[in-house]
């Protein structure tokens, strides 16, 4: 059976796109670096992949708001092929700017005609914090969060631990809703795929919750399971070394973050 | 129409940014402001409609969920809000950008919205709008307007419409001018060069005037400008390069020869090109087969593994970051990512590094210089200016330093690093004749004009007025574009050579790559930003974000596709000839002609005078003490000791997930790595670690030590973090005050000579470096130097990156060791400076032990038998094992009779005179900041062997890590002279620069 393919988008700002791919090709999928001026210009097809990844950075400069002016390049220019794709029930992943284009273009929390319900804004603390968080994923809840019911559905996430350690470098994080049905919404719906919280699993404030996120939210998916976005960055904790405290406690031999792109890749694999 | 759009955060959600600026108002001693408001402001002017700017704001301007926004519609004559108009209590400030300053968000927003399918938007412009609300008195809102929110350089406050829309575009209509050279006297050379911002010295222009008489005809302004851009010292490095004659006693500082009195009047030494005697002088003896190129290009080059080959550079941006902190640092940054990119065919940077001298945060408003900012704002906006440029260009910043010192009250310094990887093969470059020159990236602005002849400069409290235009604003984006597509067409091998357009722009640039063969340029065809720029303005603007390709004509076509491909501008200006000649034009008249030959080598020699100076330095007398916990608090929160977190959190350190050894380790992530380690291919075990050594207040008693004391440092914190000499290069930056005053020049010579004797000693090549001179700031006629700093950075290849250690304590019950000779050079240290002394025992390094204390690590490293390792620097062996007990979470008993200790040289020769025996002393101990020490963990069970590995050198067993989160020293009597629980130690460390 061939490897999926996975188109990880390039544009201008693209950052984390390298490792995104080198996360990918662990999880032995066929990764691509695809710019969107090749997709705008006919000279590759979104059609011929079966997961699209949004890696992080700054596209355009995160001039006006995070990944805003990607966001509308997207829905302008590419708005019936993402349809198409997502119709399709393919895979996405947008992790960091990523993340945060796929909230600006309405694809996440995701409805009919993709209104942006949601928002990443600018974190509390002011300024630009790369550090290293604790993730719930919120189907471990335990009985003090039991009001949270469990997030079965992100395909991204299945068989992860209780509590993974990821970092996050980002200025503009803190998630928003337009209001408090939607959260409540997304709560029932099971799509808030990670919490920050303590080591021990605790919801915390800040650094624990390291912008201010609503309900200490950090990913949350579409209604099929199959969209996700997060803050964390899953690409930068692939390798044992690349975790902060590794001369301590040992070389693990792999990173938490690789299961997720594990987990996209196999899905693909069984029904794309 | 203009068209004026606010967006503001919408009731009830956070305005961080606000916040933020409510925070830095009460840090300027303003207490009365109950609220702050940020609101984003766009200008638009175009053919647009009311529907068309509402779309433009809900779909693009405004978030829909977060923000609001409300549209204005003026004519250009309305006035607008005015600055500080009162109204129940809050003010309103508005502050946009200066005609000619790039707005980096313009061109962004002008794409979005030609997204949007609109068309018709002429020109944009930001501004950012602040609404103070409390009780101020007009003269505080001016405080918070100049000390905080404009930068008149680069900004003002909005007074009226027509000043924020002053359009740029003038028309230019092209006027050949000639300059009347051949006619001059001295006199008028000097006021030519001086009137023209030349900086070029008398007999530089008598010489420029000599080839001109020889041509019989004057030179063209852009022809003298040529010469002033090629011959500054920025480009050139007159100083380095040219003949010195030094009086003194280089290798032997004042404080250590005063009771010699053979050497009471040294034969004056002549130097003939320092650069040569020295720093390229120990990389050439020392011949290491695994240098590719050094000194040759943008940066040194040394091999990797077997695909790549790794360069590595690092500039300063000293006068344009005394301006405009954010700005000088942002194009700082900017800049020297330039140099891998243009180093061979190009290199993809993989780290950044900075290190930054500032003055003391909480110094007196009161007392500054006229012209100056405050050292906080310098520094925050010098951070800011880094953290918005590395991190946009996707760069982890992995290293640093950060160092307050009055020194750098009127002249900050900073000094930005990359490193990149090259291919196999590309480390080299060729400019055929006849290849094209093709200009890459950002547009051509009139910004940074002069910016090359005024670092050259000394500043004064004029300078932010005469030299405004040579500070900018960096546009990341444009050369993120640039890098990723320039790497393709590398790949492609699409040309044959590049190079980066730095300080003197087109005219360094094109001036190098044509030097052996000739260019000629069409000014006209360069791509400009607005128009009415003048035919000198385009050869020597400083516009970032460019670079000069030569390519072939074959490969053209193939090339402007590539770079059409990812929206980068690519045009050719020129090409590359054969008659040595620089030909300029502009709509085909020849505004410049100059030989080569002569514009690169026709610069005369300098003759500087260098003298050392005998200083009088004394060892102070300092009262011991019964407890030293109260003095190690202090040390710890010095600001150079303190916590840089603030700083490093706001770099990505982490971006192309290389990440193998942070900045910040230890069981909270919060303790000061010695050095970084990153394994730049990811399915590689091959690593790279990078570090570096500084201290300029050893220079203050001799530059010489302070030199091998630097080297020093940056080559055992490479040791400390689990790498070897073997594969160890330096770079070496100098930043000095004015070298035409023999006092400056003979610290720099005997610094030099330092850099020489340890490179050689070590067997560590300098592989590039650089140096910024004229770090003076005048005030009344008087002129202030900084201290001669001396910045040396290491770049050491690790093979395997699994043998990485940390400096944090890792295990209750382990073993503490020190390796190395302490003695009392307490001169310089951060004990001292408690005490407002600076003493005269500077640290030395000693040449009969330290590279083998070094090396003996390493293998015992390698072997797996050290758990941690941290170097003794500012602050000692005291602040040394602190931070590892805290770092680690975990306490540790210590007794200072188990370690090695030995009288310094200059003790020895005063005790033989007056016979005395001196006592040694608790405080020398636990303070000294001797070189080459290492506080080493190991593990019970490798005793034997870590001491086996040892042998030869001297190590002593000083303690053991304990349970208990308690730091306790044992004096050399027994009793305990520091007792503290390391949250306390960690306190005092964490909380100076907790901004």
């Amino acid at each position: 059976m061939p490897s999926p393919k996975v188109l990880i988008l390039r544009s201008a700002g693209t950052n984390c796109d390298k490792e995104t791919k080198f996360a990918f090709e662990k999880a032995l999928a066929e990764a691509s670096l695809v710019h969107i001026n090749e997709i705008v210009r006919g000279q590759e097809r979104l059609d011929d992949y079966q997961i699209l990844a949004l890696p992080g950075g700054f596209s355009y400069g995160d001039d006006v708001g995070a990944g805003k002016i990607l966001a509308n390049e997207l829905r302008f220019k590419l708005g019936d092929d993402l349809r198409k794709f997502i119709e399709a029930g393919k895979l996405i992943i947008g992790i960091c700017n990523g993340f945060q284009i796929l909230v600006k273009a309405g694809i996440l929390p995701g409805k009919e005609d993709f209104p942006q319900e949601v928002s990443l804004i600018i974190n509390d603390s002011g300024k630009f914090e790369d550090r290293w968080t604790y993730l719930r994923s919120t189907k471990h809840a335990t009985h003090a969060i039991a009001r949270v019911p469990r997030s079965t559905k992100c395909i991204w996430t299945k068989g992860l631990p209780e509590i993974i350690y990821l970092p996050v470098a980002h200025g503009e994080g803190k998630f928003v809703t337009k209001d408090k049905a939607l959260l409540d919404k997304l709560r029932r719906n099971g799509q808030i795929v990670f919490q920050y919280c303590q080591k021990e699993g605790k919801l915390g404030g800040y650094p624990d919750n390291p912008n201010g996120s609503l309900d200490n939210i950090a990913g949350i998916c579409d209604e099929t399971g199959r969209i996700f976005g997060l803050m964390p960055h899953p690409e930068r904790h692939i390798q044992g070394s690349q975790h902060p405290r590794w001369t301590r406690d040992g070389l693990k031999k792999e990173g938490d973050g690789l299961v997720i792109f594990r987990n996209g890749v196999n899905y693909a694999k069984r029904y794309l | 129409m203009f068209w004026h759009i606010e967006v503001k955060e919408k009731y009830g959600i956070f305005d961080a940014v606000g916040e933020g600026i409510k925070k830095d108002i009460f840090d300027l001693g303003i207490n009365t402001v109950s609220k702050v408001n940020f609101i984003q402001a766009y200008s638009i002017e175009g053919d647009l409609g009311e529907a068309e700017i509402k779309r433009i704001c809900e779909e693009l301007l405004a978030d829909k969920i977060s923000q609001e926004y409300s549209i204005n519609a003026q004519n250009a004559d309305d006035p607008c809000l005015c600055m500080g108009t009162p109204t129940h209590n809050a003010f309103f400030i508005e502050v946009a950008y200066n005609p000619g300053v790039m707005d980096p968000v313009e061109d962004s927003v002008k794409k979005a919205i030609s997204d949007l399918g609109i068309s018709g938007v002429r020109t944009i412009h930001t501004a950012k709008k602040y609404i103070i609300r409390g009780k101020l008195t007009n003269l505080q809102i001016r405080t918070v307007c100049n000390k905080l929110l404009v930068n008149k350089v680069i900004q003002h406050a909005v007074t009226s419409a027509q000043e924020e829309l002053g359009l740029r575009d003038i028309d230019y209509k092209f006027n050949l001018v000639s300059i009347d050279l051949l006619g001059a006297s001295d006199k008028k050379l000097q006021k030519i060069s001086r009137d023209g911002q030349l900086f070029l010295n008398v007999s530089e222009m008598r010489a420029i005037k000599k080839y001109f008489t020889r041509l019989k005809r004057n030179p063209t302004d852009v022809e003298l400008e040529t010469f002033a851009q090629t011959w500054s010292e920025h480009c050139v490095h007159k100083t380095f390069r040219g003949k010195i004659e030094y009086k003194g006693e280089i290798r032997n500082p004042k404080s250590e020869i005063r009771n010699k009195s053979r050497i009471k009047n040294p034969k004056p030494k002549i130097i003939n090109n320092l650069l040569k005697s020295t720093i390229m002088k120990a990389t050439k003896e020392l011949n290491k087969p695994w240098c590719v190129s050094v000194f040759s290009d943008n940066a040194g080059v040394i091999k990797f593994d077997k695909d790549y080959d790794v360069c590595f550079k690092v500039e300063t941006h000293n006068h344009p970051s005394a301006l405009e902190p954010f700005g000088g640092a942002n194009t700082g940054i900017g800049g020297v990512i330039r140099d891998p990119l243009g180093t061979g065919l190009g290199a993809r940077p993989i780290f950044n590094t900075d290190i930054f001298c500032f003055g003391p945060p909480d110094y007196s408003a009161g007392r500054l210089p006229a012209g100056t900012l405050h050292p906080k704002r310098i520094a925050k906006g010098v951070v800011s200016g880094v953290r918005d440029y590395g991190n946009k260009m996707g760069i982890p910043t992995i290293n640093g330093a950060v160092l307050f010192d009055e020194g750098y009250v009127g002249n900050p310094l900073v000094y930005c690093g990359t490193a990149g990887l090259i291919p196999k093969g590309k480390a080299s470059k060729l400019v055929n004749s006849g290849d094209l020159i093709v200009l890459l990236g950002g547009r051509t602005g009139r910004d940074g004009v002069h910016g090359a002849t005024f670092s050259s400069g000394e500043l004064t409290h004029k300078s932010e007025e005469v030299s405004g235009s040579a500070v900018q604003i960096g546009n990341p984006i444009t050369e993120k574009k640039l890098l990723d597509v320039l790497l393709k067409a590398r790949d492609e091998n699409l040309y044959n050579a590049i190079t980066d357009c730095g300080a003197g722009g087109l005219s360094s640039a094109v001036g190098e790559m044509g030097r052996e063969l000739g260019a000629v340029v069409y000014l006209d065809k360069v791509p400009l930003k607005y128009k009415g720029l003048r035919y000198d303005e385009i050869w020597i603007s400083e516009a970032q974000e460019r670079m000069v390709l030569a390519a072939s004509g074959d490969n053209i076509d193939r090339l402007l596709n590539v770079f059409d491909s990812e929206d980068v501008e690519a045009t050719v200006i020129g090409e590359f000839g054969q008659d040595k000649m620089l030909r300029l034009f502009y709509q085909d008249n020849l505004v410049g002609e100059l030989e080569m030959d002569f514009l690169h080598d026709g610069v005369p020699l300098s003759e500087k005078k260098a003298v050392g100076l005998k200083r009088n330095l004394r060892e102070p007398r300092i009262e011991e003490k019964k407890d030293y916990t109260p003095d190690l608090c202090r040390i710890l929160s010095d600001y150079n000791v303190a916590s840089k977190e603030w700083v490093i959190r706001q770099y990505d350190h982490e971006v192309q997930g290389a990440s193998v050894l942070k900045p910040l380790v230890g069981v909270n992530n919060d303790g000061p790595s010695d050095a970084s380690v990153v394994r730049p291919i990811l399915s590689s075990k091959k690593g790279l670690i990078v570090s570096c050594g500084i201290n300029p207040r050893y220079g203050e008693i001799s530059a010489y030590w302070m030199a091998a004391s630097v080297i020093d440092e940056a080559l055992r914190q490479i040791v400390c973090v689990g790498g070897n000499l073997k594969q160890t290069a330096i770079l070496d930056n100098f930043c000095w005050g004015n070298p035409d005053k023999p006092d400056r020049l003979g610290t720099l010579v005997e610094a030099a000579y330092a850099c020489y004797d340890f490179a050689k000693y070590f067997a560590v090549p300098f592989i590039s470096g650089k140096d910024s001179l004229y770090n003076e700031y005048n005030v009344k006629g008087k002129s202030i130097p900084i201290p001669g700093t001396l910045l040396i950075s290491a770049i050491s290849v690790m093979e395997d990156i699994t043998k990485t250690i940390s400096m944090d304590f890792k295990r209750a019950g382990n073993l503490i060791y020190i390796a190395g000779v302490t003695k009392d050079e307490l001169g310089g240290s951060v004990y001292y400076k408690l005490h407002n002394q600076i003493g005269a025992n500077v640290p030395q390094v000693d040449r009969k032990m330290a590279k083998t204390v070094m090396e003996k690590l390493s293998s015992a490293t390698a072997k797996g038998l050290v758990r941690s390792a941290h170097d003794c620097s500012e602050g000692g062996l005291a602040v040394a094992i602190s931070e590892m007990c805290f770092a680690g979470g975990l306490g540790a008993e210590v007794f200072l009779s188990e370690v090695p200790y030995k009288e310094s040289q200059r003790v020895k020769e005063s005790k033989s005179q007056s016979k005395k025996n001196k006592k040694i002393r608790d405080d020398v101990i636990l303070f000294s900041e001797s070189n080459t020490r290492f506080v080493v963990e190991t593990e019970k069970k490798a005793q034997g062997a870590f001491e086996k590995a040892m042998k030869g050198i001297p190590i002593g067993l000083i303690g053991c890590v304990s349970e208990k989160k308690d730091f306790r020293v044992y004096g050399l009597d027994g009793k305990a002279i520091i007792k503290s629980d390391i949250s306390k130690l960690k306190e005092a460390w964490q909380k100076p620069l907790r901004w």
